[in-house]
């Protein structure tokens, strides 16, 4: 018990002084990412609409798949992508393995089936609204996306930081691709599993509570702009 | 001036959902200039046959045909508004102008057509209030003056004060007569028999989906000659 109350006075003190390697690995965990949102968000919101509206041979397998991927285990992931970039895999010659660019694949293929799925049930739900409007006014398809998508923001931004959540939370695929290397891919899920399995607690334990403060931040976040959205009577 | 697209012909329209014919042959010819009200008790067909026209749904069988247009064509010359309305989650001038985007009106022109008919429709001070705040009266207003701001040659009404009460449905039925004065054919669905002899100069009364009577409107209301229209505007219930 003495153990825990000292683990945790250190951790609190990490963070009061803004101990560089904290902050590094803080920097490191929101830059993977936040990329690896910014790359799934631009793919998954236009492939989610795409889905939603259009009627094309595959569009069933393709919601299936998306629905299927949304519980992909990271580990898998992680494998996938390894034995893609590693060096007797296909995109060897570009010398990813354990860097950070190969934890944004990892992260942008976990949570792009995520974002995909969810926003295609966004869109769904708004055509039905608005779809006899939206012909009526011949409007094409390709500008329903971006309307709906428009009008669907707000459930729209909730559904980016659900996949904000899951990539900051994740271990399993940055562990494979990233390595964990000290100053190089280590982030705040990969430090503390390391940190605990080699009893350095108080690191640990500072990133756990950052890693839960900035997803009490996130929810927080979510549950913010959807009060707000409904005020405005506009979800 | 594009050429007109009327005179609208419809030709022995059915659609048909599995075994259940819903609408079943109905042949009209519609012009372009009096106010045409399709009247009939619920479950008569009559939205059935304002999307069939207006080409939301395609027909099973029969055709609707546009005059000098290829099937389908017509739909930029027409606007439509629902009974319960659609607004776009912006604001009431970018409702309006966002209809008038997707026509091609370029940026100068569309600012004033929006300015010009969010006046007629008396949402001015709305502007730039969120749509979606707005009451039923004022959204079915703007869901007008969209229609409106595009110029069409025909406005599809389907039921539109429906869920209003007695002072919105007045404001939505002058602003219906103002459309039609500035050169719209008006086409619209009622089962309100008192908006019927308001706003009607042509009854079309469809009942089970068949077109039972076509009249023009004081004719049909002083001597109706079905036992179905007369039974309606009695309001006896036999279905």
């Amino acid at each position: 018990m003495d153990d825990f109350s000292t683990a945790f006075s250190l951790a609190f003190d990490m963070i009061g002084r803004l101990d560089p390697d904290l902050v590094e690995i803080v920097v490191l965990s929101l830059k993977v990412s936040l990329t690896a949102l910014l790359v799934a968000a631009l793919i998954a919101l236009p492939l989610g609409a795409a889905v939603a509206l259009f009627r094309f041979p595959g569009v069933g397998v393709l919601t299936v798949l998306l629905n299927a991927m949304m519980g992909l285990p990271p580990v898998v992931v992680g494998l996938v992508v390894y034995l893609l970039i590693s060096r007797a895999g296909p995109l060897g010659v570009l010398g990813l393995l354990f860097t950070p660019t190969a934890m944004i694949i990892a992260q942008t293929l976990l949570i792009a089936p995520i974002i995909a799925a969810l926003t295609r049930q966004v869109i769904l739900d708004l055509w039905e609204e608005y779809g006899e409007l939206l012909v009526s006014l011949g409007v094409h398809r390709a500008r329903a996306i971006a309307t709906l998508l428009w009008d669907g923001r707000f459930r729209v931004l909730t559904v980016v930081l659900a996949g904000f959540g899951r990539a900051m939370a994740e271990v399993g695929a940055v562990m494979i691709v990233g390595g964990n290397i000290n100053h190089v891919t280590r982030v705040m899920t990969t430090t503390i599993a390391l940190e605990t399995s080699k009893g350095n607690l108080s690191l640990a334990l500072g990133l756990g509570i950052i890693l839960l403060t900035l997803s009490l931040l996130i929810n927080g976040a979510i549950y913010v702009v959807g009060e707000w959205a409904a005020r405005r009577n506009a979800a | 001036m594009t050429p007109s697209i009327f005179p609208l012909r419809i030709e022995n329209l059915v659609y048909e959902v599995g075994e259940r014919a819903l609408l079943r042959g109905i042949t009209a010819e519609i012009g372009a200039t009096q106010r045409t009200v399709i009247l009939g008790p619920n479950g008569a067909g009559k939205s059935l046959l304002l999307r069939l026209c207006h080409g939301l749904l395609a027909p099973t069988g029969g055709r609707v045909v546009w005059q000098g247009r290829k099937e389908g064509a017509a739909i930029r010359d027409q606007a439509m508004v629902f009974q319960r309305p659609v607004t776009l989650r912006r604001s009431v001038a970018a409702n309006v102008a966002y209809a008038l985007a997707i026509r091609g009106v370029s940026r100068g022109p569309r600012r004033l057509r929006v300015d010009e008919v969010l006046a007629r429709t008396g949402l001015t001070a709305k502007a730039r209030v969120s749509a979606r705040v707005l009451s039923g009266g004022e959204q079915q207003r703007l869901a007008l003056a969209r229609a409106w701001a595009s110029r069409p040659q025909v406005l599809f009404l389907d039921e539109p004060t429906a869920n209003l009460d007695p002072a919105a449905t007045r404001a939505v039925e002058e602003v219906i007569l103002e459309i039609q004065a500035s050169g719209t054919k008006i086409v619209m669905t009622t089962h309100d028999l008192g908006q019927a002899r308001r706003l009607g100069e042509e009854i079309l009364f469809l009942c089970d989906g068949r077109l039972v009577e076509r009249k023009p409107a004081d004719r049909f209301f002083a001597g109706p000659e079905s036992p179905e229209a007369a039974a309606f505007i009695e309001g006896r219930l036999t279905w």
